[in-house]
């Protein structure tokens, strides 16, 4: 601790007399004099002494929990804890949803849009975490498979004037046929190269539906998309909004539902294997091709079904909405939240959504911000917010071992 | 014919180049059931790659790697992948452990389980009677494996948590789930102590006759080479130079010659 602080003040000190010509002396041209701002060296030595014991202590604090970790002792804050405690983690759940479910019946249209706003980019989030966090394939161009949903209702709609209901599985299918089509070529990537090939696949994406003009309308987009029907009942803005938040919940809920399903199954646990190490996992027996395929094309399953709903609840869709900005957005999301941890998810995405929506003021610096939180998060906190909660597995201690065996 | 032993695996003149590197030289022998034979030879012989050819990590340059299932019809494994290889019961351990670091000791020999299992992804989803059934057959089963390698006391740790022999014998586990009626391990003993290997050779043994798995294993401990394999095959520079009983081997002038040029270089 003493190390520490003595540290930080040198560093303070340091900084002073670094700044020294910048903050405290200033030559006024005009008037020919220099001014001497004193005043400067108190500010510059308190936040460089702040900053740098903030940032010792939280690298010292990290280590000691390393430590504590390797010597098998519980090093979960309350937090944590109390996620993994089934019974409480289900109340909290319960509370939760009742808590979505009266949204927007408390809050106005405005409020309740940014909501489906940050649900879409949950179900994104999750989505994209059954490829980057249980099968560990990096992908960067996750955005394209949300394109191909939204364009695929877009041009159903325009075209055919066909309904939201019957686009939205068909979203799905397609973003999941995508999924494999551009699954294939990529198989025995790893790394760098497979975010670069994927990087690649989400440019294409928007460059096609750029100048594909006769399927797309190019840069202009496509405007005047349905809403999702009730039956044919005509609904006012508001009504609509409310009920495009309710279809969002019921996504919501599914995907968790799902995605949860998958990763305590057999596929699942291929898949995390496949992420731990391939030559293993195929040894064991694991057919690599097919468990990355459908890692790829579930994951894109769901940015095809929420494409859909995205397109209905904008109304216009263009190629500039589907840019390389979403995809990291998405991918950080997952990052933020705990690579393979659901509930980290939910949170990454309700934060990088919901931050820069009601913080305005900051929104220049928001890739800053952005950059600045994911590089801290990166040294202090690589697991994510949440790290990923463990299945419980029941066996019989067998006494009766003989038994079995024989 | 009758006290002629099944053959298992039957490997003809398997030759694998790495360019200019010839790193297995026409290489033939064969496992028979019940048999506890071993591989072994100096650094760099080429063992680890005569077994990364036969699990079909890599395709062999030429040569023949024959499978005889009991009653089922011979196969020919060259080209095959991996996970097939596994799935017609050759199951494999590796020199550098190879262990999901990540999972739990028991979720790693669930993951062995993985080719013997069925539930796809929609019936995952739907996670019916059946599917739960046989997850739970899952876990009763690697769980009888960890104790039968003596893991059972560290079934919920994390598998790169735990000390070095004992990584080992998880991942002895981890092939058994794959039903496998023949056993490859790539240096088991590697890093253990005296007692740990002296454990290793009777679990080895277990293994052997208990449930009647064959096993070829590479190893540089001779003790527990000459103790419990017979036929031993020993490489040098690629090339089988001896194969016979542990006698025969220990008094192989060119075998010895292997070893002793091996220790004037260390
Ligand atoms: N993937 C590869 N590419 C090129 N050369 C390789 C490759 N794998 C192995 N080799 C070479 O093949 C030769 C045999 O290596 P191998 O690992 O099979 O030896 P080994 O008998 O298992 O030795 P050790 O007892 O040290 O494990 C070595 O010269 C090695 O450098
Ligand atoms: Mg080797």
């Amino acid at each position: 601790m003493l190390r520490e602080f003595k540290q930080s003040i040198l560093i303070a000190l340091w900084f002073v007399f670094l700044t020294f010509p910048l903050m405290v002396v200033r030559v006024n041209t005009i008037e020919n004099v220099v001014v001497w701002r004193w005043e400067n060296i108190l500010w510059v030595a308190i936040g460089a002494f702040a900053l740098s014991y903030c940032w010792r202590y939280m690298l010292a604090r990290r280590q000691r929990q390393n430590k504590k970790a390797e010597e098998g002792i519980d090093t979960r804050g309350p937090l944590q804890a109390a996620l993994d405690n089934v019974e409480l983690r289900n109340r909290a759940m319960a509370v939760l949803l009742t808590l979505a479910l009266i949204f927007p019946l408390v809050f106005d249209t405005y409020q309740t849009n940014i909501m489906v706003t940050a649900l879409i980019f949950v179900v994104l989030g999750l989505g994209l975490n059954i490829g980057v966090g249980l099968a560990g394939l990096l992908d960067l161009g996750y955005v394209a498979f949300f394109g191909v949903g939204a364009y695929t209702y877009a041009i159903l709609n325009a075209n055919f004037d066909m309904g939201f209901w019957i686009v939205l599985p068909i979203g799905g299918v397609l973003g999941c046929l995508f999924g494999v089509v551009l699954g294939f070529p990529i198989l025995r990537l790893r790394g760098d190269y497979l975010a670069i090939v994927t990087l690649g696949f989400g440019m294409i994406f928007k460059v096609v539906m750029e100048n594909w003009e006769t399927l797309s309308q190019g840069p202009s987009g496509i405007a005047n998309i349905d809403r999702p029907g009730l039956f044919g009942i005509e609904m006012t803005l508001a009504q609509s909004t409310v009920y495009i938040y309710y279809i969002m919940i019921a996504l919501v809920v599914l995907t968790i539902i799902v995605t949860n399903r998958l990763k305590n199954s057999r596929v699942g646990r291929a898949w995390i294997a496949l992420r731990e190490d391939e030559i293993a996992c195929v040894a064991m027996g694991i057919d690599m091709a097919r468990t990355k395929l459908s890692a790829y094309a579930l994951g894109a399953f769901w940015a095809g079904m929420v494409g859909v709903l995205f397109a209905a609840k904008t109304t216009f869709i263009n190629p500039a909405g589907f840019t390389f900005m979403q995809s990291a957005i998405i991918l950080s999301i997952v990052v933020l939240g705990g690579m393979g941890s659901i509930l980290g998810v939910i949170l990454g995405a309700f934060i990088l959504v919901l931050l820069p929506e009601y913080l305005r003021a900051f929104s220049e610096y928001r890739m800053l911000v952005f950059g600045a939180a994911m590089t801290l998060m990166m040294i202090f906190r690589p697991q994510g917010l949440i790290s990923n909660l463990r299945q419980i597995y029941q066996y019989k201690g067998s006494k009766d071992k003989a038994a079995h065996d024989g | 014919m009758t006290d002629k032993k099944h053959k298992l695996l039957e490997v003809k003149g398997l030759t694998m180049d790495f360019g200019g590197l010839r790193a297995v030289d026409s290489v033939s022998l064969a496992v028979h059931e019940g048999e506890i034979a071993a591989l072994i030879g100096p650094n760099g012989a080429g063992k680890t790659t005569f077994f990364n050819c036969v699990t079909g990590i890599y395709t062999p340059t030429s040569g023949d790697i024959l499978l005889h299932p009991k009653g089922l019809e011979t196969r020919r494994l060259n080209g095959f992948k991996p996970n097939k290889v596994t799935e017609m019961g050759l199951a494999r351990t590796f020199q550098n452990i190879r262990l999901f670091s990540g999972m739990t000791v028991l979720e790693n020999v669930m993951i062995g389980r993985h080719c013997r299992t069925y539930s796809g992804i929609f019936r995952s989803i739907l996670r019916n009677r059946s599917v739960r059934e046989e997850e739970q057959e899952t876990i009763e089963t690697s769980y009888r494996l960890l104790e039968k390698v003596g893991l059972e006391k560290f079934v919920n740790e994390f598998a790169r948590n735990l000390p070095y022999g004992a990584q080992r014998r998880l991942e002895i586990a981890r092939a058994l789930a794959t039903d496998p009626f023949l056993l490859l391990l790539d240096e088991p003993a590697a890093g253990m102590n005296p007692y740990e290997t002296s454990e290793l050779d009777q679990l080895i043994c277990r293994i052997s006759e208990e449930e009647q798995i064959a096993i070829l294993l590479i190893e540089h401990d001779m003790k527990l080479v000459m103790k419990i394999s017979n036929p031993i095959y020993v490489m040098e520079y690629g090339k089988k130079i001896a194969q016979g009983s542990p006698f025969e081997i220990r008094d192989n002038p060119k075998v010895i010659e292997a070893y002793l040029g091996e220790e004037v270089d260390a």
